[in-house]
């Protein structure tokens, strides 16, 4: 096996990719609940559900572009 | 790099290409160095993304028939739904940027969709691609901003209904997340798209080992399959994320 610090560095870069779905499963599974509650209000925040988990997902892909930034730039 | 990286694997009789030489770019007529003038794999899918889009939303409802046809009627509920969007999301006093809107929400999409076909290449993959993109939000954001409220709009950061003491401190934050919103924005888009096809890309090198290819190929199936929902939804998150940013614009402050 070759490689170096880089590539544990990136290895370990994509542990945020873990942490951006526990995130984004938290958003989903409590727009979930609450939508069960009151079915009638779901649709008009659908729109909110998307902006929580892209902003979740995010720090998810700032986590991938370190992992791309050690594998390649470096 | 790319190729050194193929030696390597291809030797351990693993990868024999490496994942992510799908998203080089090479120029189209012959093999020189890419200036900014060249015409290169990029132009040309970013060029057929705009024809897809000028068939669809230009050739498809020139008729404008009362029954609407197939192209029409995507069309239409393409137009409905930015439409919907913009209105819901940014205000109804944001209906001015609607065209903008659309423009962007088509393009990605088809960029995003095109890339989805074997073979071809993804723009929206690129961060030079993204970054513009979203760059141009960002300065119409706050160039408008300022047009339209003149210092007013500073009230983006000073976060009213907060205590006094606090205040300065989440101006701080403010700023800092404001200026992050470009970043965060291209990035979202180009680092879903390429990890996604970088994905498919792994499961197809590993096809190749004739013990775990029905599995790698179910795979690359199901990946695909995710790939076509995340290129839907990330062109409608990244249109649903400039409105909210338009309506920052508009009504600034808390």
């Amino acid at each position: 096996m070759e490689g170096d610090l880089a590539h544990i560095g990136a290895g370990l870069a994509a542990i945020g990719s873990g942490a951006a779905a526990i995130g984004v499963g938290n958003v989903a599974g409590n727009f979930l609940s609450g939508a069960l509650r009151n079915p009638s209000a779901a649709a008009g925040q659908t729109a909110t559900l998307f902006i929580g988990i892209a902003f979740a997902e995010a720090l998810g892909i700032f986590a991938f572009l370190v992992a791309l930034l050690l594998m390649f730039a470096v | 790099m790319a190729t050194e990286a193929a030696e390597a694997h291809g030797e351990e009789g693993g990868l024999v290409f490496h994942p992510m030489d799908q998203f080089i770019v090479k120029p189209l007529f012959g093999d020189g160095e890419v200036h900014w003038y060249t015409i290169t794999n990029a132009t040309l899918w970013m060029f057929l993304a705009v024809v897809a889009m000028t068939i669809l939303m230009v050739l498809m409802t020139s008729r404008r028939a009362t029954i609407p046809s197939k192209g029409q009627s995507i069309a239409e509920m393409a137009y409905g739904f930015v439409y919907k969007m913009v209105e819901d999301v940014a205000g109804k006093d944001a209906v001015g940027f609607f065209p903008y809107v659309m423009t962007l929400f088509m393009f990605i999409v088809f960029a995003n969709f095109l890339g989805l076909i074997p073979m071809s290449f993804t723009t929206t993959s690129h961060f030079a691609v993204t970054v513009v993109l979203a760059l141009a939000v960002f300065l119409t954001v706050t160039i408008y901003g300022f047009m339209k409220n003149g210092a007013k709009f500073l009230g983006l950061f000073w976060v009213s209904s907060a205590p006094l003491p606090l205040r300065p401190i989440l101006a701080v934050i403010e700023l800092i997340s404001y200026f992050v919103r470009p970043v965060s924005h291209s990035i979202r888009l180009a680092g879903n798209v390429m990890a996604g096809h970088a994905v498919i890309k792994v499961f197809a090198g590993f096809a190749a080992i004739a013990v775990i290819s029905p599995v790698s190929v179910v795979a690359i199936t199901a990946m695909y399959g995710l790939e076509v929902l995340v290129a839907f939804i990330q062109a409608y998150v990244f249109t649903i994320l400039t409105c909210v940013y338009l309506k920052d614009a508009l009504h600034p402050g808390h």
